[in-house]
């Protein structure tokens, strides 16, 4: 296994990630997909999920929620609409966020309200997830 | 003081969204080189009847140059344009823009106005869609924004950019790669084409917007501060002026009454 790679995140708030790491998992939206240094030149669209990078032995986490993937042989660049580490998210608010959208879901409303809804569930669940993943391998 | 508080929060936000623009410009130029540009029509490069040039000037004046030097990049590129017989139209964001033009009655189309006071991503949405929307019916077949780059607080560039159709950076690669190996893709190269596409005119709007804004707070700040220093300036002339005139007219009075007394001896 050659080199590494260069992985780098970007929002439209900000740059949040340029590092080199040694394998990145990206969460496609056709199912999530792994990449090493080497590997062919990929696009692919993104859904909610995890991001996962690791360098060594260690395995950081990473939110993203939608955005474009573009991998080359010695980068990945990830050009999503948000992103977030999942050290710095705020476990209150993303339970909270959770409680709000399972209301809204219980509320009923048009179709359209409540596909909103689930996505916005979806979004919650996973940060709150990765959220108490984050603290519990920062006391554990 | 109000423009430099002004200015730094412009200046904050382009200097945070631009790694996403600027990436996402790699991404597509990257990508355009690749793909077979037949494929989308937002790549699809067609004979130029009509080219479409969207001048980006500010709402507000007092801003030294900032509007001038677009307007005349504007007009050079107009010209040019016209002496190789295409037909220019012109688009228009900011009222200056829209004064300049409607003084000398040239056809503009709807121009954006007062966007700058409230600029949301929104706003790059917008114009983003509505220049597709348009340009997928053929109404121009080019199309080039003009405006302000944010250099830094004492500098602006003004920069000629291609939107339609999407073109590729012609550098030599940003990290010298390779070209050739095509791309995988994943949803079909078709679907996702639309959507990177879509996503990245938008992005870029929106960019171009916070460029010309973050510019124009930073030329106002310089002109103010250069107009508070002449002014200072001429008050620091105006007040020995004055105190000379004033000296002058007590001495004469004073001439007066002495001369006065003196006769009355």
């Amino acid at each position: 296994m050659a080199g590494k790679l260069l992985l780098e995140v970007v929002t439209p708030d900000h740059l949040l990630l340029s590092q080199q790491v040694d394998e990145v998992i990206a969460p496609g939206t056709e199912g999530e997909f792994g990449v090493l240094p080497g590997h062919a030149h990929f696009l692919s669209t993104l859904t909610i999920g995890d991001l996962r990078y690791r360098v060594g032995e260690v395995t950081s986490h990473m939110s993203v929620l939608w955005g474009f993937a573009q991998v080359t042989p010695t980068r990945v660049t990830i050009l999503a609409e948000i992103a977030e580490k999942a050290e710095d998210i705020d476990i209150e608010r993303a339970e909270a966020a959770v409680a709000k959208a399972q209301r809204r879901l219980e509320v009923g409303g048009l179709p359209s309200e409540l596909k909103e809804a689930q996505i916005s569930l979806e979004k919650a669940r996973l940060r709150k997830k990765l959220a108490e993943r984050a603290r519990r391998s920062s006391s554990g | 003081m109000v423009a430099s508080a002004k200015l730094k929060r412009a200046q904050g936000r382009i200097l945070a969204f631009r790694p996403y623009g600027l990436k996402m410009r790699d991404v597509v130029s990257n990508l355009s080189r690749r793909v077979n540009r037949d494929l989308h029509l937002l790549l699809q490069k067609r004979p130029t009847t009509i080219v479409r040039v969207v001048v980006v000037t500010s709402d507000r004046g007092l801003c030294g140059a900032f509007n001038a030097n677009i307007i005349r990049r504007a007009l050079e590129f107009i010209r040019e344009r016209e002496a190789r017989g295409v037909k220019v139209e012109i688009g228009l964001v900011g009222r200056k823009g829209r004064e300049f033009f409607r003084r000398r009655h040239w056809p503009t189309h709807a121009p954006y106005v007062d966007i700058f006071d409230r600029l949301t991503y929104e706003h790059g949405m917008e114009i983003a869609q509505a220049a597709t929307e348009q340009y997928t019916k053929g109404m121009f077949d080019e199309a080039h924004v003009i405006y302000n780059e944010f250099k830094s607080a004492l500098q602006q560039r003004v920069i000629v950019e291609q939107l339609f159709p999407i073109e590729s950076l012609d550098e030599q690669g940003e990290t010298g790669e390779k070209l050739g190996g095509s791309y995988l893709y994943e949803p079909d190269e078709h679907e996702l084409l639309d959507a990177l596409l879509m996503k990245h005119l938008q992005a870029q709007a929106f960019r171009i917007l916070l460029e010309s804004s973050a510019a124009e707070q930073a030329a106002r700040m310089a002109a103010m501060d250069g107009a508070t220093r002449n002014a200072g300036e001429l008050i620091t002339k105006l007040t020995l002026y004055y105190n000379k005139t004033r000296q002058a007219a007590i001495t004469k009075e004073l001439m007066d009454i002495v001369g006065g007394a003196e006769a009355l001896k």
